[in-house]
């Protein structure tokens, strides 16, 4: 058999290269995923994490649990239960009036406390802006290794949590393991995981833990929270179909094409990272591994190369057309229909073949 | 008020070339920028500086080349600069790096004064993390405010702080007191050019060079590869899917057949896709 590229050697004493896991690590089990609740709503991502956690735990011969830090009785409980059918055996819950409103500090000690108390050996959090923020500070705190926005996530044949992530800025994929330190954290972004079937009436324990924080010892305070008016943002991430460009639409008077056929399709529209480093489009438009992950049913890229960076935000749509000159474009690698065409020439054309077939076609029924 | 703004020399993403039968990256004659989201951070402090009055400290750690994103940075506006390099530091990740940086701002502190604020971007555009801003945070036991859209007040004789912070859903307005160590959204202002006399004073100004004895950094089991809790495990480039895309032909065809083709290709592979168009267009 053919053996894997040798990588660079490692440096002697590199504490993390060590084999054998350090004996106050040992007790360290099962899988937790942070259940983010805010404002009532558990963020979707959290089902999404749950899903793999199952898998994750299933693999491990271990335990599934969610974490939940909130105020209102009520909320918590319905997160729970949520939890529960969507995969989790149990869940550790926090209830105290600090933790109404995200704020670093309160949520650092109390995600910190747990885990010091229960030991878990997997930590999953949602990398959006909440469990981002928390990550970093809490595996700052257990001085553990955190994993970034993770597009794959797996268990090793020594048991150990394989963390796969793009690097060099999205041009290739590393796999990341915290062997010698625990608990293995990572963040998943939003739809980058499958949605789990949910299982009505799965049940399982819940387990209460204090917060040990008063209110008059937290600093940072909420004045408000001004909450995002649906219509301003763009819901790409959860669109049914996306339709997006990139640098090959040679001006930003172009996107327009863009625009113009996602408009006939009921779409969403976006675009590659370049566009927002050139004004094109808006940072919440932005397609990839730094900007949002999409998985609709139907995909087309117009004038995109297909960086890694791009890829790994697009691969879970259904269906992908590229539309692309160059006909070695990555993007032909994982598209499901390529067009070798400019696409400027061929957005319009494709435009008023929608239109003219979806009016036909609404005369004729 | 002292205002330190930490930022990373990065390569040029957009221009990273991967050697296609190696899969290694090919870092020869990739330009090297100021991490985009860091410009942010450092107009913001000047902007608080020329405000309040103070100074701005920039601070990097990185291999000594790193010393030109910190002229660019004098040649903005910024009052110091700081570079931070050994070669215990390399193959640090985070939790290494926040180690590395923290106990550098403790010595700017003792050297230079205090820092109020330490401002770093949202993330770089290298590595992505956005985890080093609050691991410097926690280190240094500042309050953290992640992901700022705005200062919104800031009362020096009082010490307090308000921003407005971007949050899932909405916006968050938080209060806290200073120290605070703040990552800025981007967008949420636009660089200054430089004026004649910075680029004078920058050419003039001396980049206070530091290794890791010189920043009272003693323990070099935290710093670099050894003080790395996550190693990278191997680096790789996706294989292509099994399954080719599908070409659609494009000799001798009219934009307009081929656009026929291609909405025949779409609804053939997701039929549902055309009857929810329907709905969607009758609709209107």
């Amino acid at each position: 058999m053919a053996e894997a590229p040798k990588q660079a050697p490692a440096a002697a004493g590199r504490a993390g290269m060590k084999k054998e896991l350090p004996e106050h690590f040992k007790a360290y089990k099962h899988v937790w995923v942070v259940v983010e609740c805010e404002h009532g709503v558990v963020h979707p991502v959290s089902f999404e994490l749950l899903g793999e956690g199952r898998k994750l735990a299933d693999k491990r011969g271990a335990e599934l649990a969610g974490v939940v830090l909130g105020s209102d009785r009520e909320a918590i409980a319905a997160a729970a239960s949520a939890a529960f059918e969507y995969g989790a055996d149990l869940v550790y819950t926090i209830t105290d009036p600090a933790l109404t409103h995200y704020r670093n500090e309160a949520f650092t000690k109390g995600l910190t406390d747990l885990v010091n108390t229960y030991q878990p050996e997997i930590l999953l959090l949602g990398a959006t802006t909440l469990g981002r923020d928390l990550a970093g500070s809490v595996a700052t705190t257990l001085l553990t290794g955190l994993t970034a926005d993770c597009t794959e996530l797996a268990i090793d044949e020594e048991g150990s949590l394989a963390a796969t992530r793009p690097t060099f800025g999205g041009s290739l994929l590393c796999t990341i393991m915290t062997l010698n330190y625990r608990p293995q954290m990572a963040t998943v972004r939003p739809r980058v995981l499958a949605m789990p079937e949910r299982q009505p009436g799965r049940t399982g324990r819940i387990v209460e833990h204090p917060l040990g924080l008063a209110e008059e010892d937290i600093v940072t305070k909420v004045l408000r929270f001004v909450a995002d008016r649906d219509s301003d943002k763009a819901q790409l991430a959860y669109a049914d179909i996306v339709v997006a460009g990139g640098l090959g639409l040679r001006s930003a008077e172009n996107f327009q094409l863009v625009k113009s056929l996602a408009e006939v399709l009921g779409a969403e529209y976006g675009g590659s990272r370049p566009l927002v480093q050139k004004s094109w489009i808006t940072a919440d438009r932005q397609i990839g591994q730094t900007g949002k992950t999409i998985r609709p049913r139907l995909y087309i890229a117009a004038g995109i190369s297909g960086a890694i960076q791009h890829r790994v935000g697009v691969e879970g749509a259904d269906t992908i057309v590229a539309i692309n000159t160059d006909p070695n474009a990555q993007i032909f690698d994982f598209a499901h229909v390529g067009i070798v065409a400019d696409a400027i020439k061929l957005l319009p054309a494709l435009t008023e073949a929608f239109r003219k077939h979806l009016s036909v076609n609404r005369l004729a029924g | 008020m002292h205002i330190v703004v930490c930022m990373k020399q990065v390569p040029d993403s957009a221009q990273i070339r991967v050697h296609p039968v190696t899969n290694t990256i090919m870092r020869q004659g990739v330009p090297t920028i100021i991490n985009p989201y860091d410009l942010f951070a450092l107009e913001e402090a000047m902007r608080l500086r020329d405000q309040f009055g103070g100074e701005v400290t920039v601070l990097t750690m990185g291999p000594p080349m790193a010393e030109e994103s910190l002229r660019k940075a004098l040649t903005f506006g910024a009052d110091r600069a700081v570079l931070l390099t050994d070669r215990f530091f390399a193959g640090s990740d985070t939790l290494a790096t926040s180690y590395a940086l923290a106990g550098a701002l403790a010595k700017i502190g003792e050297t230079f004064g205090k820092p109020s604020i330490i401002f770093t971007g949202k993330q770089t555009i290298d590595g992505d993390t956005a985890q080093v801003g609050p691991g410097i945070a926690k280190r240094l036991g500042f309050n953290q405010l992640t992901y700022v859209a705005r200062i919104a007040e800031l009362d020096l004789a009082t010490g307090e702080i308000a921003v407005e912070r971007r949050a899932e859903g909405g916006v968050q307005v938080l209060s806290t007191r200073l120290p605070v160590l703040i990552t800025m959204l981007e967008g949420a202002n636009e660089m200054r050019r430089g004026t004649l006399e910075d680029a004078f004073r920058a050419a003039r100004t001396e980049v206070v060079t530091w290794n890791a004895a010189d920043a009272g950094i003693t323990d070099l089991t935290k710093c670099g590869l050894r003080g790395s809790p996550t190693i990278v495990k191997k680096v790789f480039a996706p294989s292509a899917r099994a399954e080719k895309a599908r070409q659609i032909p494009t000799t001798d065809l009219s934009f307009e057949a081929m656009a026929e083709t291609v909405m025949g290709e779409i609804f053939a592979r997701q039929p549902a896709i055309e009857g929810d168009l329907m709905r969607f267009s009758s609709g209107q």
